[in-house]
C-alpha cells in the first residue's frame, strides 16, 4: 500500500494482510448511516463533509509551556505525545526498562516485538465496523504499551494527542495497543486536544489486553473545542480474575462518538464502564457501550451520568450480553440524565440480551430535573442561584467521580466540572 | 410425593400439548389462494362494500406491494408466501341477520369445547359478545341492550353499511395504510372485525368482548377493529383467541384502532392464544398485529394484555398521548415456551401537556424460546411535565431459552421525568426453600412465585377475563400456575 512505503512503517506481511483486508471491508461497509441501527440517533453527516487531508505534511512543535495545561503536570508520569498525528519526542517520555512504553511505528519496525503484536494487533477490533476498519487500513502511530507480568507501575501514563491546526481540515487516527501482563497493574490517562478553532476529526482504536489477575484503570478525557470531533473505539479483552475499568469524561466537543467493548474470556472478571458527560451549545456525545459476558461467575458494573444543557444531545446505548454459558453473572447497568437546555435533547437505549438463567441483570435508566424544592432551599440559605444549581448537578455527577483512583486527576476533574457549569466551587473534592 | 424440581417442570411444560387444538369441520366459502387486485375487489363485492372503501382497499393494497417485509424484530421464522395464502374464508351458514338457533350445532360445539357457551355467557356473565369465526361475525348478544344507551357494536362490515359516515371519519387515522407492511396488508384484505362507538358521555354498562379464532387451514385471519369513545365515554373491551391445531403457519396480521376523544376512557384487554406449535416447534401461528390508540385530552387508554400463545408474536400495542393530561397505561404479559418468540412491547408518544404512561411488562421465558421486550418512550418537544414509568421484568426457566430488553427512551423537553427499570432472574433457590420450609411443595411454590410475578398485571384485567386469563397461563406453564 502506498504510505507504507513512505517509511512509516514496516512491510510485516501480516500487518499487511490485516491492513489489506481492513481496507476491502471498508469499502465494503461503507461509512455507517443513520439507517444503521447501531448508528440511528448519530449522523456523521456533518462531519464527513470536509476535505480532510489524511498525511501531515511537516512535523509541528508546541512549547511545553503552552500545552502544559493539558497534562496532569502535578504528578510524574510517563508521557506518549503526538503533534498531529506525529510522534513528539520532546513532549514525551517513554521507557524501554523492564517493560515497553513507546510508539506503535516503533514496535512495528522490531522484530523482538513482533510476537505480541502477531498475537494482540487487531484480534478484538470490531471487524464489522467500518470505522474501525479505516482506522487499520490507515493509521500510522498511537502508543505501545507492553507490561511484563508481576509489574506495578510506579506511575501513570498519559497519552496525550494534540492538533496545531497547521492542516486546515485534518483526519487523524491514531491506534493504541496496550498488552497488560499477569498480575501487572497499569493507570492510563488519554487525552485528545485541538490547540485551534480549525477542523479536526479524530478516529481512534485503542486495543487493551487484560490478563490474569492484572488491574488496568483507563481515564479518558474529551473536552475539546466546537470543531473537533472525536471517534473513540475501544476494545477490552479480560482474562480470569482481571479487573478492568474504562472511564469516559466527555465536557466537550462537536461530535464525540465512544465505541466501548468489553469481552471477556475467563471467569470471576469484573468490569467497570463509568461516564459522565456535561454538555452545552450544540455538541454531540453518543456512548455506544457493549458488556459481552462469556464465562461465569463474572460481574460488569456501568454507570453513566449525563447533563445536557442548551441544545445540546446526548445518546446513551447500552448493550449487555449474557450468553448461555454465563451462568452467575451479575450485571448492572444505570443511566441517569438531566436535560436542562429547553433544546436539548437525549436518547436512551439500555439493551440486556440474556441467554442464561440463572443471573442477576438490570438495568435502570432515568431522565429527569433538578429538584425544585432543594433549590429553593439552598437558595433561602443565601446560596445563589446559579451555584446552588452547579453543587446539584455537581453532586449528581459525584458518583463518577468518585471512582477515579488518581487523586490529582480527580481534583483536575472537579475543576473541569467546575469550569464547565460556570462557577467556582470553592472546594476540592 | 418424590421432589418435583424445576427440572421436571420444564419436563412437564416440554411436553404439555395445545389443549385446545381441535378443528371443526365446517364447510367453508374460501377463496382461492393468492392476491392481487382482484382479489380484493372480490374481497369488497362479498362483503357489499360502498365505492369508497373498494377504492381504500385498492390505495392499501398498491402501497403493500411497495412495501418490504420488516426484518427488525428479534424473531426468527421462515416468512409466509403471500401469494399461498387463500384470503377470505366464511363459514357457509353464516348470515348476520340470524338467531343463536340457526348457528351451525358443529361451531356451537366449538365454544363449548373453549368454554365460551354463548348461552352461558348470556345469563351468567353479563358480556356481550361479538363472535368473529373466520372472518366473519356469526352470533351477536346484546346488541338491543346496547342500542338502548346508542352504543354501537357490530361487526365493521355491517358499520360500513350502516354508518359509513363514522368508519370513513375514523378508519385508518390511527394506523394508517401506510403505517407498516402488516397494517397496509391488513389495509387491503380485511374481511371483519369489530366496531365499537360509544356516544358522548355514555358509561357502557357492560364489557365488550369478541372471540377471534383461525379455523380454516391454510386462511389467514385479517381483523380490522375500530373502537370510538365519544367525548366522556367509558368502554371496556375484551379480546380473546384461540385457535385450533395446525401444521402450516397461520398468518394472523389484524389492525386495532382505538379513539378517545376528549375525557374518555377505553380499557382494552386481550388474551392471545394462539396455537404455538408442538414441542419441536412445528407448526403454530404468526401473530403480526399492529394496535395503535390515539388519546385527547384528559382522555386514558389502557391496553392490558396475556401473551400466551403464537409460534411468533410482534405486537406493540400503543398509545399517541396527543391531548392535554391524557394517560396512557400499558400492562404485559407474555409467556413462551418450546420454541415460541415473541418481540413485544408498547410505544407511547408524549404529544401533549402534563401526559402520563406507565409502562409494566412481564416476560416468562421457558424451554428453547425467546421472550423479547421492545419499547418506545418519546417526549416531544412541547410535552411539558410528561411523566413515564417503565418496568420490565423477565423470569428465565431453564437455561435455553433467552430474555432481551430493548428500550428506547427519547426526549426533547427538559421538564419530563422518565424513569426506566428492567430485571432478569430466575425464580430465587431462596425463595422456593422459604416456601419449602414452610410446608408448601415445590410445584405450589412455583406456581405461587409466577403469580406473584404476574400479579401486577393479572389485577388489572377485568373480573370475567381474570379467570380466563389464568386458565390460559395454567395450559402455557402448566404444573406451575395454581
Amino acid at each position: 500500500m502506498v504510505f507504507e512505503n513512505q517509511g512509516k512503517l514496516d512491510l510485516d506481511s501480516n500487518i499487511h494482510t490485516i491492513r489489506t483486508e481492513a481496507i476491502s471491508a471498508f469499502e465494503k461497509q461503507g461509512f455507517p448511516t443513520k439507517k444503521d441501527e447501531e448508528w440511528k440517533y448519530t449522523s456523521l453527516k456533518n462531519v464527513l463533509n470536509h476535505d480532510y487531508s489524511v498525511f501531515p505534511k511537516a512535523e509541528s512543535a508546541i512549547e511545553f509551556k503552552d500545552v502544559k495545561k493539558y497534562f496532569l503536570h502535578e504528578i510524574e508520569s510517563y508521557k506518549v505525545v503526538f503533534i498531529d498525528g506525529v510522534y513528539s519526542s520532546f513532549l514525551s517520555s517513554t521507557t524501554h526498562d523492564g517493560y515497553d512504553i513507546c510508539l506503535l511505528s516503533a514496535a512495528l519496525k522490531k522484530p523482538k516485538y513482533k510476537i505480541v503484536l502477531d498475537n494482540y494487533f487487531n484480534t478484538i477490533a470490531d471487524k464489522n465496523n467500518s470505522i474501525t476498519n479505516l482506522n487499520t487500513a490507515f493509521s500510522t502511530e498511537g502508543a505501545y504499551i507492553n507490561i511484563p507480568k508481576n509489574t506495578v507501575l510506579p506511575r501513570p501514563i498519559q497519552i496525550v494527542n494534540f492538533y496545531t491546526g497547521n492542516e486546515k481540515e485534518i483526519l487523524l487516527q491514531p491506534r493504541n495497543l496496550v498488552v497488560v501482563g499477569e498480575n501487572s497493574h497499569v493507570q492510563i490517562i488519554e487525552r485528545h486536544q485541538s490547540l485551534s478553532d480549525n477542523v479536526v476529526l479524530t478516529n481512534a482504536v485503542t486495543e487493551i489486553f487484560v490478563n490474569k489477575k492484572a488491574i488496568v484503570d483507563f481515564y479518558k478525557i474529551q473536552n475539546d473545542n466546537e470543531n473537533a470531533s472525536l471517534i473513540d473505539n475501544t476494545f477490552v479483552q479480560q482474562k480470569e480474575h482481571s479487573i478492568a475499568s474504562v472511564s469516559t469524561f466527555s465536557f466537550g466537543g462537536k461530535l464525540t462518538r465512544n465505541n466501548l467493548e468489553f469481552y471477556h474470556e475467563g471467569e470471576h472478571i469484573e468490569s467497570h464502564l463509568n461516564g459522565i458527560s456535561i454538555l452545552d451549545k450544540k455538541q454531540h456525545v453518543d456512548n455506544h457501550t457493549l458488556v459481552k459476558h462469556q464465562y461465569p461467575n463474572c460481574e460488569s458494573f456501568e454507570l453513566y451520568k449525563g447533563i445536557y444543557d442548551d441544545a445540546s444531545t446526548g445518546v446513551f446505548n447500552g448493550k449487555v450480553i449474557v450468553d448461555q454459558e454465563a451462568q452467575k453473572t451479575n450485571a448492572f447497568q444505570q443511566n441517569n440524565n438531566i436535560l436542562i437546555g429547553d433544546k436539548a435533547t437525549i436518547n436512551a437505549k439500555p439493551q440486556l440480551e440474556i441467554f442464561a438463567d440463572d443471573v442477576k441483570c438490570s438495568h435502570g435508566c432515568t431522565i429527569g430535573q433538578l429538584d425544585d424544592s432543594a433549590l429553593f432551599y439552598m437558595q433561602s440559605r443565601g446560596i445563589p442561584a446559579k451555584e446552588a444549581k452547579a453543587l446539584l448537578l455537581y453532586a449528581f455527577g459525584n458518583e463518577v467521580v468518585e471512582k477515579i483512583k488518581i487523586p490529582e486527576l480527580k481534583s483536575r476533574i472537579t475543576k473541569l466540572i467546575a469550569n464547565k457549569l460556570g462557577v467556582k466551587l470553592g472546594f476540592e473534592m | 410425593m418424590s421432589k418435583y424440581t424445576e427440572d421436571d417442570l420444564k419436563k412437564e411444560l416440554e411436553t404439555q400439548e395445545y389443549e385446545y387444538g381441535f378443528y371443526t369441520d365446517i364447510e367453508s366459502d374460501t377463496f382461492p389462494k393468492g392476491l392481487n387486485e382482484d382479489i380484493v375487489r372480490a374481497i369488497s363485492k362479498k362483503k357489499n362494500e360502498p365505492e369508497w372503501m373498494t377504492e381504500w382497499r385498492l390505495d392499501a393494497f398498491r402501497i403493500w406491494e411497495s412495501m418490504e417485509e420488516p426484518e427488525w424484530a428479534n424473531v426468527n421464522y421462515k416468512k409466509p408466501n403471500f401469494q399461498d395464502i387463500a384470503y377470505y374464508s366464511a363459514p357457509k351458514a353464516a348470515d348476520p341477520n340470524k338467531t343463536l338457533d340457526d348457528v351451525d350445532p358443529e361451531l356451537l360445539e366449538t365454544f363449548k369445547k373453549l368454554g365460551i357457551s354463548i348461552d352461558e355467557q348470556k345469563r351468567l356473565s353479563g358480556v356481550a359478545v361479538d363472535i368473529v369465526v373466520d372472518s366473519v361475525s356469526v352470533a351477536t348478544t346484546f346488541k338491543e341492550t346496547l342500542a338502548e344507551k346508542g352504543i354501537l357494536f357490530m361487526p365493521i362490515s355491517e358499520a360500513i353499511q350502516e354508518h359509513p359516515e363514522l368508519v370513513k371519519k375514523y378508519m385508518g387515522t390511527v394506523v394508517p395504510k401506510t403505517d407498516n407492511f402488516y397494517a397496509a396488508l391488513n389495509s387491503a384484505v380485511f374481511t371483519d372485525g369489530s366496531f365499537c362507538y360509544i356516544p358522548k358521555g355514555v358509561k357502557c354498562p357492560m364489557e365488550l368482548s369478541t372471540y377471534f379464532r383461525i379455523n380454516e387451514g391454510g386462511t389467514g385471519q385479517f381483523e380490522r377493529t375500530l373502537v370510538i369513545a365519544d367525548e366522556s365515554s367509558y368502554v371496556s373491551y375484551l379480546e380473546g383467541c384461540t385457535a385450533p391445531s395446525r401444521d402450516e403457519n397461520q398468518l394472523h396480521a389484524a389492525v386495532v384502532e382505538l379513539i378517545a376523544l376528549d375525557d374518555a376512557e377505553i380499557k382494552y384487554s386481550t388474551v392471545q392464544n394462539w396455537f404455538p406449535g408442538d414441542k419441536d416447534g412445528k407448526g403454530g401461528v404468526f401473530n403480526f398485529v399492529t394496535k395503535r390508540g390515539i388519546c385527547h385530552t384528559n382522555s386514558k387508554i389502557s391496553w392490558t394484555q396475556v401473551e400466551t400463545g403464537s409460534a411468533v408474536t410482534w405486537k406493540y400495542p400503543s398509545c399517541v398521548l396527543k391531548g392535554n393530561n391524557s394517560v396512557g397505561e400499558f400492562y404485559s404479559i407474555a409467556v413462551t415456551n418450546n420454541y415460541q418468540q415473541a418481540d413485544t412491547g408498547t410505544k407511547m408518544i408524549h404529544l401533549g401537556k402534563n401526559t402520563k404512561s406507565t409502562i409494566i411488562s412481564k416476560g416468562i421465558s421457558a424451554g428453547k424460546s425467546q421472550n423479547s421486550y421492545r419499547g418506545l418512550v418519546q417526549i416531544g418537544s412541547r410535552a411539558e411535565n410528561a411523566r413515564n414509568f417503565s418496568q420490565c421484568d423477565s423470569l428465565l426457566m431453564g437455561n435455553k431459552c433467552g430474555a432481551h430488553t430493548f428500550p428506547y427512551i427519547e426526549s426533547k423537553n427538559k421538564s419530563a421525568k422518565i424513569e426506566h427499570e428492567a430485571t432478569t432472574s430466575k425464580i430465587g433457590e431462596d425463595q422456593l426453600f422459604y416456601c419449602n420450609q414452610r410446608g408448601i411443595d415445590t410445584e405450589k411454590a412455583i406456581a405461587l412465585i409466577v403469580n406473584g410475578f404476574s400479579k401486577e398485571v393479572l389485577n388489572k384485567l377485568p373480573m370475567e377475563f381474570a379467570v380466563e386469563a389464568q386458565k390460559l397461563l395454567e395450559i402455557s406453564l402448566e404444573g406451575s400456575v395454581g
